[in-house]
């Protein structure tokens, strides 16, 4: 795993939202805690303990780009909730800059940061946070109804919006008649109403059923390629993450751990932490063959077939078995590197990833007594 | 490894308690034998302290002539006159109300159908009625108009409040302090100084309800404007509401059937004391339960209580349903028939208007008479036949339990009881408790009313026993056994909407003017609460942590034992609490028949009014009592496990 994959770093000035050394910190004076170096390099506990304060959020830095998916991933109590309340300001942050289309959003009084949450951000929660006494399309308006739009209009839009996210038919429904799925479509629908630059997600999908979080999931991989809206996606799921994120950023105890691609937390974990996490991902899903290619040894047959970088590796992995000869990476008529049959099978059966090789259902068939 | 210590920790100490709590009570009987009659602060019946004849003299300092308190009386009184006009008594020149009894049930029935459902509004209108044939149409009014007045005023104040209590942190505890002193004065205690400030009459009567009958209005609403899940709020914040938005469109909406309850509340609370307002000369169905208590008329004093009962339900039920009634907007068909209601109201207000028989109730078919002489058959029946039976509990009780504690209470020194509490207080809840005993012990003994306190105390001391005793059988019961529980609910409702005083009643019958009949009284008007809260506190123990017992293959005995009255720890702390604030309040009240001491105090300082500084010291050692009670019970509650743990 040598070949560093090459991601442009988002630079300031094309970010449509940077952060830099956002802190957040519950508790009895929180301010000092950021300003003082010595409280602000403590761990967790050792801060609770001097100060009795709670370091939700850490120092973070990071840019998220416009029309990206950026997902903020971590365990519960690692602060990536309150990360995303920070950035609107539903949580106040104790320290660091906000800057939203270059504006400073930490400098915005009540009146304009109302004006951007009626019309720049949208949030949908985890538990939904829909209004048990509005019918569906009231909940869908409501975001209309408090920036003043009037009735024909809002009901228009929220009509839109209903059909877009699939739920036609239920608009005067209450919630509470819908079922989990129906109801996040509903806050879906409401986050969309007001057409907003940026979609933050609160792990939108925990409270719902493993087969109902998928359908969700595809729906928003849909909305993002049809609507393409920037989203800030909070979740604790590492698969969702792979399967949404354009970049993740791996969060604990409120600090960063690692912010990359997919393939590069998998390929690349910045410490133990993160290899732990990312153990049980199927890498061959995940790495691509620019991760596993290898120099040419000497006198190797240079006439294989050839691959593109990008190429997932379960995707390549019948072809290179099959042939006879390394095949070939390359990347715009330049070879990256080859592969053989070894570094396919190291990422498939990786020895070292206790997932493949200790499944019971791969040692023993299924002749095993019934108890 | 810190839960584990601490485990051993609570493990180690309880049993040392209950040795600590037992060895203090030998030593104090001990105690007894050999300092009996030495500083027992003895007061007759007609003597007074140098306190007494102050508060006597300066009786007119504060009260009437006040600016300020005159201007609140002058306006109450006319609001209650105002209401009393329209509905219960001849006004603008015309010898009947401006509404007769037809329009006053056709309105009445027709609110109830509008936020209730027709069932609630035939409840209505049958209630109505029947109070109408008992003969007491005019009382009820009055009742009732006294009742709207002060629930009007209640939720003027309390709804705001309990507003702004929901939304501020702070606002919310200093407001659970005072609620939670408002809350533990018998109601019996302020109508005593209200006089003072607003003189004898419907103004005092009115506030001292408003102080009674506001406090659930205030804690429902705080309480359900902070119970709306903080992701609904956050929702509408990130959306870009305003502060008076989120509260109008979000907060408010979303609380409204908590605060409906609390609404209930605050009715139930106001009819109750409206008709112990009597006792500062209310008008109403409370006059006429106090004058037949007087003669001892128990036929009439029943059927006067269970107009008051009738109400009562009336009032609960209509509510319930308003609470009840979902989101929806109402049909089109519903709109229809209600416009239709409301001409039919119109109408029926006009005939009430117009003739004679719609404007007053048609005295020829009351029942009212029957019902009283039949009640007093009964209890003339029920004293010959367990007349014996009854007097004989009474004495043994009397003897073998009553009259040991009250003169261990009495005879005792007054710093040994002190000193005794105090230890008391100290081993339950530490200082938190042990400062506040102290203080109330000091201000006791100021009150010159000590010996009095002490009898008092004895007689709570024993019927909170015998409720808590009660209460925790019946409510695991309940609180396990859901048929149970639906059983004996409504039962338990119809218990605490029925005012204090008309429990008396009967008990006056099987027992005769003494101090067990108040204590037979006072438990069962203490009963239905402890009930509850202990059959609340059953039922929220999680199913899980039931199942995980008997999994394991526990008995029942040992699922009661082990898992649902530890993990409802709480729950039975707070029926203990309240067990005793109830039960004091009904002690006192039982004053009247014949259980004197405090209760005694205060009524005779109305009575006389060279006792009024007495009658008022006595009210202040029962809030005192009161108030020492509570804490000692408040601090003996078992703190929240795992504070700090998490935010």
């Amino acid at each position: 795993m040598t070949a560093q994959l090459e991601y442009p770093e988002i630079d300031d000035d094309n970010a449509l939202l940077s952060i830099q050394g956002l802190w957040k910190v519950f508790g009895p004076k929180a301010q000092r805690v950021p300003r003082r170096p010595e409280l602000a390099s403590l761990d967790r506990a050792a801060l609770a303990a001097k100060t009795g304060c709670t370091a939700a959020v850490r120092d973070l830095s990071f840019n998220v780009a416009p029309g990206e998916v950026f997902v903020v991933m971590g365990l519960s109590g690692s602060g990536k909730s309150t990360l995303v309340r920070c950035l609107t300001r539903l949580i106040e942050p104790t320290a660091g800059s906000l800057i939203f289309e270059g504006e400073d959003l930490r400098a915005a009084d009540e009146k304009r940061l109302r004006a951007l949450r009626r019309s720049k951000f949208s949030m949908v929660f985890q538990h939904f946070g829909l209004l048990p006494h509005r019918k569906v399309i009231d909940n869908v308006s409501y975001g209309l109804e408090v920036r003043g739009e009037s009735k024909p209009d809002r009901r228009r839009r929220a009509q839109e919006v209903i059909d877009l996210v699939g739920l036609a038919g239920n608009e005067h429904k209450y919630p509470e008649q819908l079922s989990g799925g129906m109801q996040q479509r509903v806050g879906l629908a409401r986050a969309l109403a007001n057409d907003p630059d940026v979609l933050l997600f609160d792990e939108p999908f925990s409270a719902l059923d493993p087969l109902i979080r998928r359908e969700m999931q595809n729906e928003v991989v849909r909305l993002h390629r049809e609507v393409g809206k920037t989203m800030v996606f909070v979740t604790h799921d590492l698969s969702e993450a792979l399967k949404l994120g354009d970049r993740i950023l791996l969060m604990r105890d409120g600090a960063a751990i690692q912010l990359g691609t997919g393939d590069e937390l998998v390929g690349a974990p910045a410490d133990d932490y993160v290899r732990d996490f990312v153990r049980d991902v199927p890498r061959a899903d995940v790495l691509t063959l620019r991760w596993i290619a290898r120099s040419p040894r000497d006198g190797e047959p240079l006439d294989g077939p050839e691959l593109g970088p990008d190429t997932l590796v379960r995707e390549a992995t019948r072809l290179v078995l099959a042939s006879d000869r390394p095949v070939k990476v390359v990347d715009g008529g330049q070879l990256l590197g080859v592969i053989g049959d070894e570094e396919i099978l190291a990422v498939v059966a990786d020895p070292a990833d206790s997932h493949w090789t200790a499944r019971p259902s791969d040692a023993q068939p299924s002749d095993r007594p019934a108890f | 490894m810190a839960a584990i210590t601490s485990d051993v920790q609570v493990e180690v100490r309880r049993p040392r308690r209950s040795v600590i709590i037992g060895v203090l009570l030998v030593v104090w009987v001990a105690a007894y034998f050999l300092l009996s009659g030495i500083d027992t602060l003895p007061l007759g019946g007609q003597e007074t302290t140098g306190f007494h004849r102050w508060l006597t003299e300066n009786r007119d300092f504060v009260g009437q002539g006040n600016v300020f308190f005159d201007a609140i009386r002058t306006a109450v009184d006319h609001l209650v006159v105002l209401l009393q006009d329209l509905v219960s008594r001849p006004s603008f020149g015309r010898p009947v109300p401006v509404v007769g009894w037809l329009g006053v049930v056709a309105i009445s029935a027709y609110l109830a159908w509008a936020f209730g459902n027709w069932k609630v509004a035939l409840l209505t209108a049958a209630g109505l009625a029947f109070v109408g044939l008992q003969g007491l149409w005019q009382e009820s009014m009055d009742t009732l108009a006294l009742t709207i007045a002060a629930v009007l005023l209640s939720l003027l104040v309390a709804i705001p409040l309990g507003i702004w209590a929901g939304l501020s942190n702070r606002a919310f505890k200093v407001a659970t302090l005072i609620l939670d002193l408002m809350q533990t004065l018998p109601t019996f205690v302020y109508l005593a100084p209200l006089t003072l400030f607003f003189a004898i009459g419907p103004a005092a009567a009115t506030i001292a309800t408003l102080i009674y009958a506001a406090p659930p209005a205030v804690r429902l609403t705080a309480h359900a404007i902070r119970s709306v899940p903080p992701e609904s709020v956050e929702a509408s914040r990130s959306l870009g509401s305003t502060r008076g938005q989120t509260l109008t469109k979000v907060l408010l909406p979303m609380s409204r059937s908590t605060v409906v309850v609390g609404i209930n509340q605050t009715i139930m609370a106001a009819l109750s004391m409206v008709t112990v307002a009597a006792l500062i000369d209310a008008p109403g169905l409370g006059q006429t339960v106090l004058k037949a208590l007087q003669t001892l008329d128990v036929g009439v004093a029943f059927n006067a209580g269970l107009a008051i009962v009738v109400i009562a339900i009336v009032l609960d039920r209509v509510t319930t349903a308003a609470g009840d009634r979902p989101w929806r907007t109402a049909s089109v068909r519903r709109k229809v028939v209600l416009g239709a209601g409301a001409i039919g109201v119109l109408v029926a207000v006009w005939f009430s208007r117009t003739y004679v028989w719609a404007a007053e109730f048609p005295s020829e078919v009351g029942i009212g008479s029957r019902i009283a002489v039949i009640t007093a058959d009964v209890t003339a029946w029920v004293q010959d036949v367990f007349g014996g039976f009854t007097y004989g509990v009474r004495d043994a009780v009397t003897k073998g339990v009553l009259n040991p504690l009250e003169a261990l209470l009495t005879g005792s020194p007054w710093w040994l009881v002190g000193a005794v509490v105090v230890t008391l207080a100290a081993i339950l809840g530490r200082w938190k408790a042990a400062v506040p005993a102290v203080v109330c012990i000091g201000l006791l003994v100021a009150t010159g009313v000590w010996q009095d306190s002490m009898i008092t105390l004895a007689s709570t001391l024993l019927a909170t026993v015998v409720v808590v005793a009660v209460g925790l059988a019946l409510g695991v019961w309940a609180g396990r056994n859901r048929r149970v529980d639906l059983a004996i609910r409504p039962i338990l409702d119809a218990g605490q909407t029925m005012p204090p005083f008309v429990y008396l009643v009967p008990f006056l019958a099987l027992f005769g003017t003494s101090r067990f009949t108040a204590i037979a009284a006072a438990v069962v008007y203490a009963v239905p609460v402890t009930t509850k809260i202990v059959a609340d506190g059953i039922k929220a123990v999680p199913v899980a942590t039931v199942e995980a017992a008997n999994s394991v293959g526990s008995s029942n005995w040992q699922v009661i034992s082990k898992v649902q009255l530890p993990v409802a720890r709480r729950a039975i702390t707070l029926a203990v609490n309240q067990g005793l604030i109830y039960v004091l309040a009904m002690v006192v009240v039982g004053g009247l028949v014949g259980a004197g001491a405090l209760g005694y105090d205060v009524a005779a300082g109305f009575a006389q009014s060279e006792l009024y500084g007495k009658g008022l010291a006595a009210g202040l050692a029962i809030v005192l009592l009161g108030v020492l009670l509570d804490r000692i019970t408040q601090a003996a509650a078992p703190k929240p496990h795992g504070k700090g743990d998490k935010q």
